[in-house]
């Protein structure tokens, strides 16, 4: 009796720590589910991190879709970033250029990577850039300044309701932790 | 004591029958009674300290301006609070509760596993005093809110991987304190003790250990993702190398919503045990309390976003996050309902567990209709990080947990020491903390719709009056559970020097088996296993 007892209580004990380990593991899935469920939704305002080859759409003439440009610096870091416009009247299908110009302020060389974010969420699926300075990061030499392009298109398939986009970038300073 | 070793059968005298002598007895047992014992003091112990923070939380906020701390050391104070109060009081007392009763109430010898029982326990003060440590570090403790929420965790100073590891020990110390309440409940039964026929504590237990397994380790895995985007350049909520910082709000919350039915579940474990026997009838609606509460628990883990509405989700999230968390409602009223229904026309009297286990039906109801409220998400935008969930959690934490750890206290202090308490200090205790928690937290239902925001030191006149009547409410309840400090130390003296019986209250040895022992109980009870089980509670 006593030790069928132990026995069980081994076995099960063995399955609980199996559970806790899974567990532990799953805490990890959630990051990788976490973002396929962003790509395949489009939610959170996640936006593409690579170009898209140009393809053309019909152009929407009768409709205007206004997108706004947001300019930010995380933390302290060192720059000035701004937008050459600040907003801009698009018709869905066409491709437009909007500069921006970042300027290191310091006397070293910075990397430095822009993050995007689009909102509301669910409009970053039909927002397409064909180039952005986002994509990869950006090495600024000492006190250089740039101005750098972003080329992009809403899509035509934008649902009606959306008036106004807005597209903000957040640069970082990632000098210290680059891998580059 | 002493009579104890008599009683045992000499065959397997060469064991070690009664405690063994000196303070050291208290670091090396096993014993699932002594090990109840530890947690329950050292969760009382943390009660005041958590408090003692709590006190200088509403000291500051007295009347506007900055008065006594600077704003790093509130937040510090705002955060250790909570988490001294969840990993430090709330879940130690009832892992402590666990210990003594589950054993007792399924006529088991002991835990399944006495020696990690042991372990559990020192990890969980090696963790607490990691944890307070951090208090005296470079930079403070962590002041980011008990949550952690990155980017802001990952400014607190030096104190940062030692909150981790802190966490670690105490969900490593949960997690094989549920194990072994899982071990136990399976294979330590007496015979005849079907699993519908256990105690409702002991149902409500093994459901929270279930949810402990299933937790912490996810909540180990999120603050491990802190630790290393801290130290070893990992971006999973740094957006800077491609993270997001929502994801941890993801993550804790898959953890944190289950979290806070830690702490609930069991306390309405033992108020399903406390009203049957002063209604003196059985509980009303046994099997419905037991698929409620495991409904309850798996309905945890599909709401936890709705503690994250104004993160910017889409609308079907919104939607799907309200309508499941109103659900909760559901089982939840199943068990109000259970209660008053096991009061009804019952022969009620209305000693201190009592009074404090009806207060706490309907001072948790509050509670939970505050949480209805804040469940509509479109209205949870005014709600979100104002006093108004500040007053949410905390009537459903302290007149609803903790009230009922005083009434376990009450209850079972008799049987633990074979004393009575002092039942007019007992009701006074009761009196003055029911007013004052009410005038503690329901005033800041007020200061939240009004748009107080939560966790800061300093906030704008209008909130005035309503922070000096909930301080002044504040320090009355503080002082208040001096008056249990003192009963509990009294009664393990000897309290009124009644002689208790082994029922302690009439007729409780129909409702559960650790009524039939002894009060005080043997050091080792059930070592032959019981042969009646009663079935009045059911």
């Amino acid at each position: 009796m006593k030790e069928g007892v132990t026995q069980k209580n081994t076995k099960l004990v063995r399955i609980l720590v199996f559970v806790v380990l899974g567990m532990f593991g799953f805490g990890y899935a959630l990051v990788p589910l976490y973002d396929v469920l962003c790509e395949v939704t489009g939610l959170n305002g996640k936006v593409e991190s690579s170009a898209i080859k140009e393809v053309s759409y019909e152009i929407d003439k009768n409709r205007e879709v206004t997108v706004e440009f947001m300019t930010a610096l995380n933390e302290a870091t060192p720059m000035v970033f701004r937008s050459e416009i600040k907003k801009l009247k698009v018709h869905p299908g066409e491709y437009y250029t909007v500069n921006f110009y970042a300027e290191n302020k310091t006397d070293k060389v910075m990397i430095a990577r822009a993050i995007p974010s689009i909102s509301p969420g669910a409009v970053a699926e039909f927002f397409k850039k064909t180039e952005c300075f986002c994509f990869s990061e950006q090495t600024f030499k000492a006190r250089e300044g740039r101005t750098m392009p972003v080329r992009f298109v809403v899509n035509p398939e934008l649902p009606e309701k959306y008036k106004t986009i807005t597209l903000a970038y957040t640069f970082f300073d990632n000098t210290e932790t680059s891998v580059k | 004591m002493s009579a104890v070793v008599a009683e045992h059968d000499d065959h397997h005298d060469h064991h070690e029958h009664g405690p063994a002598k000196g303070l050291l007895r208290w670091v090396i047992t096993t014993n699932h009674k002594d090990i109840g014992t530890l947690y329950l003091l050292f969760a009382l112990t943390m009660f005041f300290v958590g408090g003692a923070m709590a006190m200088v939380i509403r000291a500051e906020l007295f009347e506007p301006g900055m008065q006594f701390v600077n704003p790093q050391f509130f937040n510090s104070m705002t955060t250790m609070h909570a988490l001294v109060m969840v990993f430090g009081a709330v879940m130690p007392a009832f892992v402590g509760l666990a210990n003594w009763m589950i054993p007792m109430m399924i006529g088991a010898p002991d835990m399944a596993l006495p020696r990690m029982n042991n372990m559990s326990f020192w990890l969980l003060v090696a963790g607490v005093l990691l944890l307070a440590s951090t208090l005296f570090m470079e930079g403070g403790a962590p002041a980011s809110g008990w949550t952690l929420y990155p980017p802001l965790v990952l400014q607190t100073g030096k104190a940062l991987p030692f909150a981790i590891f802190s966490v670690h020990l105490l969900g490593i110390s949960s997690i094989m304190g549920a194990i072994n309440i899982i071990a136990t409940i399976f294979n330590m039964r007496a015979p005849g003790m079907t699993l519908m026929k256990m105690p409702m504590f002991v149902w409500t237990w093994l459901i929270t250990a279930f949810l402990l397994i299933a937790i912490m380790p996810v909540f180990a895995g999120a603050v491990t993702m802190l630790l290393t985007d801290k130290f070893f350049n990992t971006s999973f909520f740094d957006a800077a190398g491609g993270g997001d910082p929502v994801l941890y709000q993801h993550i804790f919350w898959f953890f944190g919503h289950p979290e806070v039915y830690v702490m609930i579940l069991p306390t309405f474990g033992v108020a399903s045990t406390i009203i049957p026997v002063f209604a003196r009838k059985p509980l009303f609606g046994y099997s419905s309390m037991v698929y409620a509460t495991a409904s309850i628990a798996f309905l945890s883990f599909i709401v936890w976003a709705h503690h994250m509405f104004t993160v910017g989700m889409p609308i079907a999230g919104e939607l799907y996050f309200m309508y499941a968390t109103m659900l909760i409602a559901i089982p939840t009223g199943v068990k109000v309902f259970n209660w008053t229904a096991t009061m009804w026309k019952g022969s009620m009297t209305f000693e201190t567990p009592m009074l404090f286990s009806i207060a706490f039906v309907v001072l948790f109801t509050m509670g939970g209709f505050t949480g209805l409220m804040m469940s509509v998400a479109p209205v949870d935008f005014q709600y979100h990080d104002t006093y108004f969930i500040v007053a949410h959690f905390h009537y459903t934490l302290v007149p609803a947990s903790v009230f009922i750890l005083m009434a376990a206290g009450y209850f079972w202090l008799p049987k633990w020491t074979g004393h009575m308490y002092d039942e007019r200090i007992g009701r006074l205790h009761f009196w003055l903390s029911v007013v004052s928690v009410n005038i503690l937290f329901f005033p800041q239902h007020f200061l939240g719709l009004a748009g107080m925001p939560r966790r800061i030191p300093d906030y704008a006149v209008q909130f005035a009056d309503w922070n000096m009547i909930s301080s002044i409410g504040g320090f009355i309840f503080g002082a208040s559970q001096l008056l249990f400090l003192y009963i509990v130390i009294d009664t393990i003296k000897g309290g009124t020097g009644e002689k208790v019986t082994d029922e302690v209250w009439e007729d409780a040895a129909k409702h559960s088996l650790e009524w039939t022992l002894p009060s005080p109980p043997p050091y080792h009870s059930f070592t032959t296993p019981p042969t009646v089980i009663p079935t009045e509670h059911i």
